[in-house]
């Protein structure tokens, strides 16, 4: 468990980073800090490992006052991935994933046959193991970064914007694999992102944050989407643009999901409607989805505009 | 083309060979004064240039005080030297340390400076010590620089020495000053010409160690011009 007490961040040059921060981290469970660029994410998370120390305030662990804990003994104890990876460039994969460990005083032949089993963890073919970093995909690089988080077994993963350079559906394959691993390991993850979507898909624990690192408000996915605090999370969470009033719009070629603005937003579970199936009906007729919120085009019962996706 | 063949009847003459003056005896006497210089500015400069580059601190001193040793004439440095120390060994060595320390420190500060910072960050992340990150990221990673500025240190002195034996009996100069005196065109042409044939074997030897100390994986796409970021900098 981590637990922030009133923690304020300001940094030499004036900036204040975060103000008066205060929240705990429930342990083996993911809590996603979610905010604009600037909102304090990184700030709050590097506090946790110390390589930010709060103007004010404090950070336990487990109870412990992380304070009065040498800062390097206690980074060896936390896994850290970055957006950019962060790996070490003159040294192969492996290598990258067995350096904490090594440090540590594990033996190099055990540390890398460790490293290799990890690889094996992330989805990693092991062929890869002894390439540099510069000949990975940047997808492959960001499994590395975190069989290197992984590698020493901590209790927490601190992750920050881990996927945001990688493209969509990279992206969307390593927020699943991230899910996977997180029920196989039930680690205390932190997570940064900017992107509301990848903080709802992940968090067990929302916190969305203003500038400043102030909490607009934290929960979970679904108690956030329902009733967002304020105009500022409505809008940080796109319900104000009905971006997450869904309704079901049937096509030719089977039922879509569509926003307000008529975007398509995915599809039911449980495959195509019989009225496609039989495609006897108009190209796009519309039913209001039972279980969403209808949109303003559902009562109207004209074919949405732009129905059609991009 | 007769002086030409002169320097190299001169260069095959074995009574070249024998005694003080011997060539041989000249050669090492050059390669050793160079190597000496190079680390006498070694030990000033690449601890500098480490400093600067891992702290970020002196930035601006170091590169205007660079700039401004680079400038200096060195012939007119070591006669001043010589004038206040007087005739000897102390005058070129220092004269041609001062000459062989901006190359050296631009290339120890700016390989620092070449590294990623977000690699370093990650490697304090994880949980480097300050002595690890510079003992196993940031010396293996600007070796590579700081071997080119070694190698600009190496051909500058090499070239330059030969100015030594203008106020010490030391080096390949001894030839050009003495043919220079006598009108021996032969001497003089076959001195020049043992140092560009020293100064060649030298660029060898750093060419293949340069290729070495590049860490694997870091090949490509490394700036390998010392001067580049530098001169940045200095603007
Ligand atoms: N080392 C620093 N020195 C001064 N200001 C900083 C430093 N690091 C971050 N900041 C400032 O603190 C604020 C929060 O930054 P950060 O935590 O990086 O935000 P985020 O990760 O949400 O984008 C920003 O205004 C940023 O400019
Ligand atoms: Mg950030």
């Amino acid at each position: 468990m981590i637990e922030f007490h009133s923690v304020t961040k300001r940094f030499p040059d004036g900036t204040l980073a975060v103000e008066d921060f205060s929240l705990v981290l429930p342990s083996r469970k993911t809590t996603v800090f979610v905010g604009t660029s600037g909102s304090g994410k990184t700030t709050l998370l590097r506090m946790i490992n110390r390589m930010v120390d709060p103007t004010s305030g404090s950070i336990d662990i487990d109870g412990a006052d992380i304070g009065t804990l040498a800062p390097v003994k206690l980074r060896r104890g936390i896994g850290y991935v970055m957006q950019n990876s962060g790996l070490l460039p003159h040294r192969r994969v492996i290598d990258n994933v067995a350096t904490v460990p090594m440090l540590q005083g594990t033996p190099k032949k055990k540390a890398r046959e460790d490293a290799l089993q990890l690889l094996d963890t992330v989805g990693l073919d092991r062929s890869l193991a002894n390439r540099y970093p510069s000949q990975l995909s940047g997808g492959q690089q960001q499994r590395v970064g975190v069989a290197r988080g992984l590698a020493v077994n901590p209790n927490i993963l601190l992750m920050d914007e881990p996927f945001g350079a990688v493209d969509p559906i990279v992206r969307a394959e390593l927020q699943q694999e991230l899910l996977r691993l997180q029920r196989e390991l039930g680690k205390t993850v932190v997570f940064v992102t900017h992107d509301i979507d990848e903080a709802f898909l992940l968090g067990d624990q929302v916190v969305i944050l203003r500038t400043g690192g102030l909490i607009a408000q934290v929960g979970s996915p679904a108690e956030i989407l329902a009733n967002p605090a304020d105009d500022f999370v409505a809008a940080f969470v796109g319900a104000d643009r009905g971006k997450r009033v869904l309704h079901l719009e049937s096509h030719s070629d089977g039922d879509v999901l569509v926003d307000a603005d008529g975007r398509l937003a995915g599809v039911l579970a449980g495959g195509t409607s019989p009225s496609a199936a039989a495609g006897a009906q108009t190209a796009t007729e519309e039913t209001a989805a039972p279980e969403v919120k209808a949109g303003p085009f559902a009562e109207s019962g004209a074919p949405a505009q732009g129905g059609d996706p991009r | 083309m007769n002086y030409f063949a002169d320097a190299v009847a001169w260069l095959f003459d074995p009574t070249n060979y024998v005694g003080s003056n011997a060539i041989g005896n000249r050669v090492l006497e050059h390669l050793g004064f160079t190597l000496l210089t190079l680390v006498f500015a070694s030990v000033i400069a690449i601890p500098l240039g480490f400093f600067i580059g891992h702290t970020g601190r002196g930035r601006g001193l170091a590169v205007g005080t660079a700039g401004a040793f680079r400038s200096i004439p060195t012939l007119g440095l070591l006669t001043l030297v010589a004038l206040s120390v007087g005739i000897g060994l102390t005058a070129p060595y220092a004269a041609l340390t001062v000459l062989a320390i901006p190359p050296i420190l631009a290339g120890a500060y700016t390989g620092f400076e070449a590294i990623d910072r977000a690699t370093i960050d990650a490697a304090r992340a994880v949980g480097m010590s300050a002595g690890q990150i510079v003992r196993k990221v940031e010396l293996p990673l600007s070796l590579p620089l700081l071997m080119g500025g070694l190698r600009s240190a190496t051909l500058q002195i090499v070239a330059t020495a030969t100015l030594a034996a203008y106020v010490a009996d030391i080096g390949l100069g001894r030839f050009l000053f003495t043919g220079l005196k006598n009108l021996d065109y032969a001497q003089m042409l076959g001195g020049s010409i043992l140092v560009i044939l020293l100064a060649l074997l030298l660029e060898g030897i750093f060419t293949v160690l340069q290729k070495l100390v590049v860490p694997r994986g870091v090949a490509a796409g490394r700036p390998t011009d010392i001067w580049a970021g530098f001169t940045k900098l200095a603007r």
